[in-house]
């Protein structure tokens, strides 16, 4: 049932190799150097994992299409913005990748769909175990992990749960939330959009501090944490459900996401987080949370685009976002 | 340059972000980036860390480490301080007095505690193997005893083929031992 409020857990390890300057520093020699060692460190470890891996060479790729891993979450803004010496290596299945050359040399990330903190760090532990066994990673005894910002010292992991907060986002609960959280090392932020108010009242409820604390402490207070803030998504869902109202919006979002023939990006989010809203409360059942959350990733922009394999005016989006929904819903 | 959103304060937060299927870059004061909630996932605190480094340690700087440069890689300080990117691994060392303060702030501790890498892990327990031996009679029995520490510890950490390696290396040790 967590899987109606946590929509995906993500586990990302920040690490550099010991005889490199960090990427800020290092010249394009230097970057394809540390990306040949990554590449043959994957391949000469004896592990199944190795063979899953292909190399994506981003310079192959147009615009469209690295947008659209930026949108799924697959790599940064920053990795996309400048492609040169860079390189990205990613399982098939999209589940574990390994961003070159970004902020550290080594980003090594997996993503799990759901709530699911041991298996997704036992994947990226798996991951950097069998790298370093034919890499030399730059570590102190003091500070742990060594990388180019200080935010990442220690064990460089960034842990994180991507929920769907539609209840506490609408009772204005999550402000309050969000100020406790950086007490207890944790933060909140949304994911899609900017300002106070995220589209599809996405958030990403991650780790700060990586310094001081093991690996197994700060996935357990996540988890705990986690644990907290959906059973308060829960209570106040049930407690909206007993006004009209909440129905009521539930039933027009619907309504709109089945018959719009032109939908923005920002429209589309917000309706498409209430009809989840009203899934997962049991209000709505012809159609599924996957169906929904599918959705979410496929009406971004650089998505379409790719889809539709040319560029398009946003107003050109809005018709394809309006026809795309329909036909999953 | 000024914040592109207010107009008034300093930029001093770069921001990259993907926006209606475009990719773009702001340059924000830290207010502004903060009400905006940049929010992406990834966007780490990596700008929030520039900016404690700026405001706290950039201007009040003694002139010898102005000058010093990190022999890695020929950064100073005051690049650091500035762009909120550490250099190299040798920064940590040359720069360790300046940095710990920032590095406390952020984490509310310096020590750190939980994974090493593997070769680490090796000298570790070859220090105290070899310490112990000096100690004890028996080299095999503290040995086993080692192994056995490991093996619990990768158990917990469920890291389940290093466990059978060293369950193996018990076994063989064991029977070694049974055998003299
Ligand atoms: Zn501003
Ligand atoms: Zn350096």
């Amino acid at each position: 049932m967590q899987n109606n409020v946590v929509i995906s857990t993500r586990v990302r390890l920040a690490r550099n190799l010991e005889e490199f300057p960090f990427p800020c520093k290092l010249n394009d020699n230097g970057k394809e150097r540390v990306i040949e060692k990554v590449k043959s460190a994957i391949k000469d470890s004896n592990s199944a994992v190795s063979n899953d891996f292909q190399f994506l060479d981003l310079e192959q790729m147009n615009e469209m299409q690295r947008l659209n891993l930026v949108e799924h979450h697959l790599v940064s803004p920053e990795f996309i913005s400048n492609t040169k010496g860079r390189a990205l290596l990613i399982t098939k299945d999209n589940k574990i990748s390994i961003m070159v050359n970004e902020e550290d040399h080594l980003r090594i990330q997996v993503i799990n769909k759901g709530f699911d903190l041991e298996e997704t760090y036992f994947l990226a532990d798996k991951v950097d175990t069998l790298l370093d066994e034919n890499l030399k990673f730059a570590f102190n005894k003091k500070l742990g992990y060594l990388t180019q910002c200080p935010t990442n010292l220690g064990t460089g992991m960034r842990a994180s749960v991507m929920l769907h907060l539609p209840a506490l986002q609408k009772t204005r609960a999550i402000g309050r939330i969000a100020g406790n959280l950086s007490k207890l090392g944790l933060t909140i932020r949304g994911i899609y959009g900017e300002g106070s108010e995220p589209k599809g009242d996405m958030y990403q409820l991650s780790n700060q501090v990586t310094l001081g604390i093991s690996e197994k402490a700060a996935l357990e207070n996540l988890k705990n944490i986690t644990e907290q803030l959906v059973n308060q998504e829960k209570i106040t869902r049930e407690r909206l459900f007993k006004s009209i109202e909440t129905k009521d919006t539930v039933y027009r979002s619907m309504g709109i996401l089945k018959y719009a023939k032109s939908i923005s990006h920002d429209e589309a989010m917000q309706l498409l987080s209430n009809v989840r809203l009203g899934i997962v409360s049991g209000e709505i059942n012809d159609v599924s949370c996957e169906t929904i959350d599918k959705l979410f990733t496929q009406i971004q922009p650089a998505g379409l685009m790719v889809k539709e394999n040319k560029k398009l005016s946003p107003e050109e989006r809005d018709i394809i976002r309006a026809e795309l929904i329909q036909a999953a819903l | 340059m000024k914040c592109q959103k207010c107009g008034m304060r300093e930029a001093t937060t770069h921001i990259k972000t993907v926006k209606n299927g475009e990719y773009a870059q702001y340059e924000l004061c830290s207010q502004c980036a903060k009400e905006m909630g940049y929010t992406n996932i990834f966007s780490d605190m990596e700008n929030e860390f520039s900016n404690f480094l700026g405001s706290f340690f950039g201007n009040a700087l003694p002139a010898r480490t102005q000058a010093a440069r990190c022999e890695g890689c020929g950064s100073t300080y005051n690049e650091i301080a500035k762009t909120g990117h550490v250099g190299c691994a040798d920064c940590y060392e040359t720069f360790w007095e300046q940095l710990m303060p920032s590095i406390r702030r952020i984490h509310g501790n310096t020590t750190h505690c939980g994974k090493i890498p593997h070769s680490l892990e090796y000298t570790e327990s070859v220090e105290k193997n070899v310490s112990e031996k000096n100690e004890s009679t028996d080299n095999i029995d503290s040995e086993i005893q080692l192994l056995k520490q490991s093996l619990e510890k990768a158990v917990k950490e469920q890291n389940f083929e290093k466990a059978a390696e060293l369950r193996d290396k018990i076994k063989e040790l064991e029977g070694n031992k049974n055998a003299e």
